[in-house]
């Protein structure tokens, strides 16, 4: 059995664009994944490209991680549906718009790119509006959003050009370390490999255990919800000022309704389940926002898992006491961001100077912490 | 939406239809305190459809047997303790259970320790050349045209495809006045001739034979048997049907000779298919029988499925008939009660060995409809390569097959790469015919897998799901940090 120089453990698009940058960089990588590419979070996650939306202290990656996707149907051969719409972002109550002042003050000190917009401008730009419930808006002519259902379809067909072996529907079920390398039973299969990269998404948490390392992972249970294919209603991102509401109508008319509204489910037991009370709560905030969605009919709805650590920020990085092995996750706002994180490490392990810095990802390290 | 709390029951029932309503009577029996659901106005389901309300019934007509049926599996229901409650349309399930419905006010919430999911089937349509024309429906949606409109599906109506719907609607429209130009059926004479031992044992059903030969007869039906419809064509709406003879498989043969028959109308319905959603979002195990339909939940001799007090029961069990449904309605309630501990073992051993006989006398008949019903592989194998096999999302078989030869592996892969099955058939109608075109790539109907169910079971009317609301009132959920 010949040994691959890294294989990459989960083909979200943490573990996808890892795997494609190493590919790229010359190296031998073998991504390997337990169901499809691209079949949990960065499959089913709303696809919004805001900046107005991101955390400060990642700004700078989602800028870039941003700059990626734009380019992304050249470089991987697939049409994502990046579109560039603008987003606005609303406040329906005096709190919140207290807390969109604050918020978008940082937000735009360090590069959002948008600015502060009164009720009238705010219905002027999207007439489809209920103009008349809103306090204040903030504005950025460059959101975008892409159509998440086909990344894995986009990083699977520029992993394969890029001669990298794909192996789905194969549960990593052991990790074994000898002789500086390290041996994958995946799906009754065996691959070898010199460096390893978890990058499991919501599943981190028991591949970090095959490897000795305990880590307080955690996840969200975020749901979305589309319509059918209705009249041209809006063309924006519209976002709510405490990040409850996503919205964005695509060009075959669905409306895709998002806003982190909790579902439930346990990732080791099977696929997140949609909240009713909650979807009914999300598609509420949408209507009031929206008053001509009343006229839809909602098709379907389903929840995906997103992984943190306490702190909220991305674990990326080598693996402190497994030699060669690395990590990527936990990234808020991963979608925008993945495309970015991954040719970072990426960077990292063919042995360049990453272009911004990674994130510790021992920080967290219980095992290693007690011993 | 549910500051109240759910109401609650012991059992809840979901689908009025002969199985459901038999189980609800049987529950409320057993001393259950029992809800059926049902998104129709009345019990009976597909088969025991009443006329609407407004309508009567023509002079001088005495009811056919269904009619009759129905109207005893509505009294029986009537009379029971059981609450019945018409136009709800269920949307969601969660464990535990809790059964999300849209009424005539809203969303309704109920609750129970126990679910019986009776969601009957849909029709399977395998895509053929000109089938998405205006004029072209199902053989099940033309029994609704006609048992419950009384409104024909056309003047000059070529019904076509496999199973006793075949008959049914051909006799409907003659007994309308119709005229049936055709009668194009996959299966032999010898197929239907291994129904007679079956039939045997279910002299009820001897009068309806009777009475559909002697229409046919009548209205000088032509039949074609081990015939396929290969293609309907406009222009702007169907105006001719070219059928082929086929082999077993329901492939045409390669040097068929091509009839072409002038109408207005198509009546076609490859077989029925059970309904699984409801099972499938709840996590039940699901088995590949094609002889029942297709996939089915699994389930014990007493229509437990693998979850924990969630029973299955009708022809969304698995394709057996009205008559078998409604035993297999009973004898699911009485799991139910006895799985609850309202009836000791002894006594539903007594009450349930009656009906697993007439169950086991009636059931040889149902298996042998739902073979004639089954899945014809060669159907689908034999489209062209241009014709619209995902018709919400406009793709092609071409595209399908393209998306197969990448690498997409089952089929939710292929949604998320195509967008098959995500138009508000929800895959439904497409879904038959792509899931058989991936089967003969990647080898089997159980590599290619099911759909994931996901809420709403049907698409629903965004204003009636978010209802009346006040802003401060929204219930927001924990954040993660800005």
């Amino acid at each position: 059995m010949t040994a691959f120089d890294a294989a990459v453990l989960g083909g979200g698009i943490m573990g996808s664009a890892t795997a494609l940058n190493l590919a790229w960089g010359g190296m031998r990588v073998a991504v390997i994944e337990k169901r499809a590419l691209g079949s949990g979070a960065s499959g089913v996650n709303a696809g919004t490209l805001s900046l107005q939306i991101k955390r400060v202290a990642l700004m700078p990656y989602a800028i870039r991680g941003k700059e990626l996707w734009a380019t992304t149907a050249k470089r991987l051969g697939v049409d994502v549906h990046y579109r560039v719409v603008g987003g606005m972002t609303l406040a329906f109550t005096e709190a919140e718009a207290e807390a969109l002042r604050t918020r978008m003050a940082e937000r735009i000190a360090a590069g959002a790119g948008a600015e502060m917009i009164t009720a009238a401008r705010a219905g002027e730009i999207e007439p489809a509006l209920a103009g008349e419930r809103i306090v204040l808006a903030s504005y950025s002519p460059l959101d975008a959003y892409a159509n998440s259902s086909v990344t894995g379809l986009a990083y699977r067909r520029a992993l394969v050009a890029a001669g990298a072996e794909v192996r789905e529907g194969a549960p990593v079920t052991a990790i074994d370390r000898a002789e500086g390398a390290f041996t994958i039973t995946a799906g009754g299969e065996r691959v070898v490999a010199r460096r390893l990269v978890l990058a499991g998404g919501a599943w981190l948490k028991g591949l970090l255990r095959m490897v000795g390392i305990e880590m307080p992972i955690h996840y969200r249970v975020n749901q979305v919800a589309v319509t059918e294919r209705t009249r041209p209603l809006f063309k924006a991102v519209i976002m709510h000022a405490l990040g409850f509401l996503t919205l964005k109508q695509s060009d075959n008319g669905t409306v895709l309704i998002g806003g982190g509204w909790q579902g439930f489910g346990d990732p080791e037991a099977g696929g997140g389940e949609v909240d009713a009370e909650n979807l009914v709560g999300n598609l509420r905030l949408a209507r009031y926002a929206m008053p001509a969605l009343a006229g839809s009919r909602i098709v379907r709805s389903w929840a995906g898992y997103e992984a943190h650590v306490p702190d909220f920020m991305p674990l990326i990085g080598p693996l402190a006491g497994v030699d060669d092995a690395y990590v990527i996750g936990c990234v808020r706002g991963g979608y925008t961001q993945g495309p970015y994180m991954g040719q970072l490490l990426a960077e990292l392990i063919l042995g360049r100077e990453p272009e911004m810095p990674l994130f510790n990802p021992n920080r967290f390290n219980e095992a290693r912490a007690a011993a | 939406m549910t500051a109240p709390g759910p109401e609650r029951f012991d059992l809840i029932v979901i689908g009025a239809g002969p199985a459901g309503a038999s189980a609800a009577t049987e529950a409320d029996r057993a001393g259950l305190r029992v809800l059926l659901l049902d998104e129709q106005p009345a019990a009976g389901g597909q088969i025991y459809r009443p006329l609407p309300a407004e309508f009567s019934p023509r002079e001088g007509r005495a009811p056919g047997p269904d009619l009759r049926a129905g109207a005893a599996l509505r009294a029986a229901l009537a009379g029971s303790g059981a609450e019945a409650r018409f136009r709800r349309r269920v949307w969601h399930l969660a464990r535990g259970f809790s059964v999300f419905a849209l009424g005539p006010d809203g969303v309704e919430r109920y609750a129970a320790p126990a679910l019986l999911v009776a969601a009957g089937t849909h029709e399977r349509v395998i895509a053929f050349p000109g089938w998405t024309l205006p004029g072209v429906i199902g053989l099940a949606g033309a029994t609704v045209l006609l048992k419950s409109q009384q409104v024909l599906p056309g003047e000059r109506v070529v019904v076509a495809g496999a199973g006793p719907l075949l008959g049914a609607v051909a006799a409907g429209i003659l007994k309308g006045g119709g005229r049936v130009v055709a009668c194009v059926d996959l299966a032999s004479p010898a197929e239907w001739m291994r129904l007679a031992p079956a039939a045997g044992l279910r002299p009820d059903l001897w009068g309806q034979a009777a009475g559909w030969t002697a229409a046919f007869l009548r209205g000088r039906v032509p039949l074609y048997p081990r015939h396929a419809v290969v293609e309907a064509r406009g222009p702007g709406r169907v105006a001719e049907v070219c059928i082929a003879p086929v082999g077993g498989d329901g492939a045409p043969r390669a040097d068929a000779p091509v009839r072409v028959l002038r109408a207005d109308s198509l009546c076609v319905g490859h077989g029925l298919v059970p309904a699984t959603e409801m099972t499938r979002a709840l996590g039940a195990e699901h088995l590949y029988r094609p002889d029942e339909g297709g996939w089915i939940a699994r389930r014990d001799a007493c229509l437990r499925t693998s979850v924990e007090r969630l029973y299955v029961a009708g022809d969304g069990a698995g394709i057996a008939g009205a008559v078998p449904a409604a035993l297999r309605g009973r004898l699911a309630a009485l799991a139910a009660a006895r799985d609850l501990g309202r009836l000791a073992e002894a006594e539903f051993a007594r009450k349930a060995a009656p009906v697993r006989r007439r169950l086991a006398r009636t059931a040889a008949f149902g298996a042998a409809v739902a073979r004639l019903m089954a899945l014809r592989p060669g159907l689908a194998r034999t489209v062209s390569r241009d014709t619209l096999v995902c018709r919400c999302e406009d793709l092609t078989r071409a595209e399908i097959e393209d998306a197969i030869g990448e690498g997409a592996r089952e089929i939710n892969q292929l949604k998320s790469w195509t967008r098959c099955g995500m138009g508000p058939c929800q895959g439904r109608m497409c879904g038959e015919t792509v899931a058989s075109l991936m089967a003969a790539r990647v080898g089997s109907r159980e590599a290619v897998g099911q759909w994931t169910a996901r809420p709403p079971f049907r698409p629903v009317d965004f204003e009636a799901l978010t209802g009346d609301f006040t802003y401060d009132h929204l219930p927001f959920p924990p954040t993660a940090p800005a």
